[in-house]
């Protein structure tokens, strides 16, 4: 039990530092409202109006789903390429059959049109 | 420790895979990846005939390979039940094979359903993509476009739906939850008409669907920490042992269980059934009504028979709670509906609580009695969704009940085939789902849960009045003047309702050869 007493105390510390910073901040900070900072935070942008119905392209998101295809193979082509030589034939055979699997998707996006921009 | 070890052997020794085991499961993958392929080089017109030809015929050649290996000899050697493969992660075995058969055949003839092309009748959006009412809309719809993705997505929901009941240990169910569940969403949402409604259902089912699978992971999580393994038959033996804290190891049926029972449709878990049902491409719901249904089912009593086999006094008030009120609300709202395809969700809700009095009783009984009556049920289900397809009018099918009104009197033929769908749900003499019933609450009363059959008997009658007044509308009112008409089908929907209606009568006058095929594939029940 005694091991996870730090962790406990950690956490309290944690929960009371959160909740006296947000506390002294109210209490002692200066409070000068203007419009821009009662609107959404939007990382120092002009937040846009949201018009319902309008479409907006969402090209990238292709790319992005792509992209972690490609990634997930990765993860599994390093370790096979570590001990491939230990791995013998039945790797190379499965690794083979994985990204085949793999370049069926691939082509299809490809023949899809999938990777052209415009 | 173990990378260690690896490092220092001088090779590491191949896993063995028995793939003639595995061959109906990678039959159909593989031909959903060759659909696939097909999708991306094929000119377009010549894809529909060449994804139909590849799908029905993988759907039958797994089939023929599933009953080869059910009568392979050296599986069932020295009286086993079956056998362990792909390093014990999926079973081979009698029920499990029935299943996967009972699966394929369901799927053959969704797939029928699917294959419906007649401009008036192919139920599937022209292009998913487009804004609902747009202009690309239009366009498509005029181009005369069609997905054919439909067909490996199919293909591969249908292979996750093997793998489902097979998998012996939890990871492998867990994927194959997902690669059943992720093309299903997609598939909702791709319906020609009402496409607002249609999206609407992918979303919940999306949603719903994310949120049980995110259960069922927890329990899985909770199930590791107790036996510290997902093996099916070490959770068992860690349970018989009794050793660890039972805190976990009663979160971990819970969680699982709310996840099989969400996928099954069991209230209270069954809030999706109707909306997505009602929303997605009629073909898509049939495919769900029954092979969805069979696989989760399937998952469901190897994870109770297996895991949890010796907890059966533990688990087994909460599963009469789910089975008491699953029976009760679908049959009662099952009445208030309006809409022909709300009506068959509520009803298959109903029936999702009868099969759960099998799966309560624990015996070979109980999941002979399971396996004949998913069956009898999938056919009959399939049936009467291929019959909505043919009712429409202007505005696609005609799913409100008052266009139904007279139908009997214009199409007798199809009004009379709807109506033996609806005897059969309704449980009455010399239809499948008579035999269904007797043999689930036969075997419940065996396991000693009369209360719970009664209680069936009670649900049955309240949703025979349901069915009742369809047929009463059908053949003893007078049709409305510009109500709906039934629409010459082509040979894939007169076959898909041929069969059903087929499976129905044979099933219900002579179920002897069904049943007797289920008790011996039940005998033994699941391999561990």
């Amino acid at each position: 039990m005694s091991l996870y007493v730090p962790i406990l105390a950690l956490a309290i510390l944690a929960g009371a530092f959160a909740v006296f910073s947000l506390v002294a901040g109210s209490i002692s900070g200066p409070k000068r409202w203007n419009r821009a900072k009662l609107e959404a935070y939007e990382c120092g942008i002009e937040p846009t109006k949201q018009t319902v119905g309008i479409r907006f392209p969402v090209k990238y998101y292709l790319t992005a789903m792509l992209f972690i295809v490609f990634d997930i193979e990765i993860i599994f082509l390093y370790p096979w390429a570590v001990y491939f030589d230990k791995l013998g034939v039945f790797g190379l055979v499965e690794m083979v059959t994985f990204i085949a699997t793999v370049l069926v998707a691939y082509a299809y996006v490809w023949r899809r049109g999938g990777l052209e921009w415009d | 420790m173990s990378v260690t070890v690896a490092a220092t052997a001088s090779t590491i020794a191949a896993p063995h895979f028995e793939w003639s085991l595995l061959s109906p499961m990678l039959l159909v993958f593989g031909a959903a990846l060759a659909g696939v392929l097909i999708e991306a080089f094929a000119p377009r017109d010549l894809r529909r005939p060449m994804h139909v030809a590849l799908t029905l015929g993988s759907l039958a050649g797994a089939f023929v390979l599933t009953v080869v290996l059910a009568a392979k000899s050296s599986i069932f050697a020295a009286g086993k039940p079956g056998v362990v493969a792909a390093i014990g992660t999926v079973g081979v075995d009698r029920p499990t094979l029935f299943i996967q058969a009972t699966i394929l055949i369901l799927a053959f003839v969704s797939v029928l359903l699917i294959a419906e092309s007649s401009h008036e009748v192919s139920s599937f959006t022209p292009q998913a993509a487009a804004v609902p009412g747009s202009a690309e809309e239009r366009e498509g719809l005029l181009a005369g476009l069609s997905h054919t993705e439909v067909y490996p997505l199919t293909l591969f929901a249908v292979g996750g739906m093997l793998l489902f009941p097979a998998a012996n240990d939890l990871l492998t169910m867990f994927i194959a939850l997902e690669v059943l569940s992720l093309p299903l969403y997609l598939l909702c949402g791709l319906a020609r008409r009402r496409r607002l409604l249609s999206q609407e259902a992918a979303m919940k089912y999306f949603l719903l669907g994310a949120f049980s699978s995110a259960i069922f992971l927890f329990g899985i999580a909770m199930l590791y920490g107790y036996a510290g393994s997902v093996r099916l038959s070490a959770i068992a033996t860690a349970a018989q042992s009794g050793l660890a804290s039972s805190t976990l190891l009663y979160a971990g049926i819970a969680l699982l269980g709310v996840g099989l029972l969400f996928k099954v449709g069991a209230v209270p878990f069954q809030a999706w059934k109707p909306d997505v049902y009602q929303g997605s491409p009629t073909p898509i719901t049939a495919l769900m009504a029954s092979c969805t249904l069979v696989s989760a089912f399937g998952a469901l009593l190897r994870v109770f028979y297996v895991a949890f086999g010796q907890l059966t006094w533990d688990w087994r008030p909460a599963m009469w709670a789910v089975a008491i009120v699953t029976m009760m609300v679908g049959s009662i709202i099952a009445i208030t509906q309006t809409d022909v395809k709300r009506l068959l969700a509520y009803s298959s809700i109903a029936q999702a609580g009868y099969i759960l009095t099998g799966v309560i009783a624990a015996n070979a009984a109980g999941l002979s009695g399971s396996l004949f009556y998913l069956a009898a049920y999938g056919f009959a289900t399939i049936g009467a969704f291929a019959i909505v397809t043919l009712v429409r009018d202007r505005a696609g099918e005609a799913a409100h009940m008052s266009g139904w009104a007279g139908l009997g009197k214009r199409s007798p033929l199809v009004a009379g085939v709807f109506a033996l769908f609806l005897i059969a749900f309704a449980g009455i003499p010399l239809t499948s789902g008579f035999n269904g019933k007797f043999a689930v609450f036969r075997a419940a009363i065996q396991g000693g849960a009369l209360p719970l059959v009664i209680i069936g008997v009670i649900s049955s009658a309240i949703l025979a009045f349901p069915y009742v007044r369809v047929i009463v509308l059908m053949f003893f009112s007078e049709p409305a003047a510009e109500g709906p008409v039934v629409v010459r089908p082509s040979a894939y929907t007169g076959l898909a309702v041929a069969i059903g209606a087929a499976a129905t009568v044979v099933l219900g006058i002579i179920p002897e050869p069904l049943l007797s095929l289920a008790s011996h594939a039940a005998s033994q029940l699941f391999v561990r």
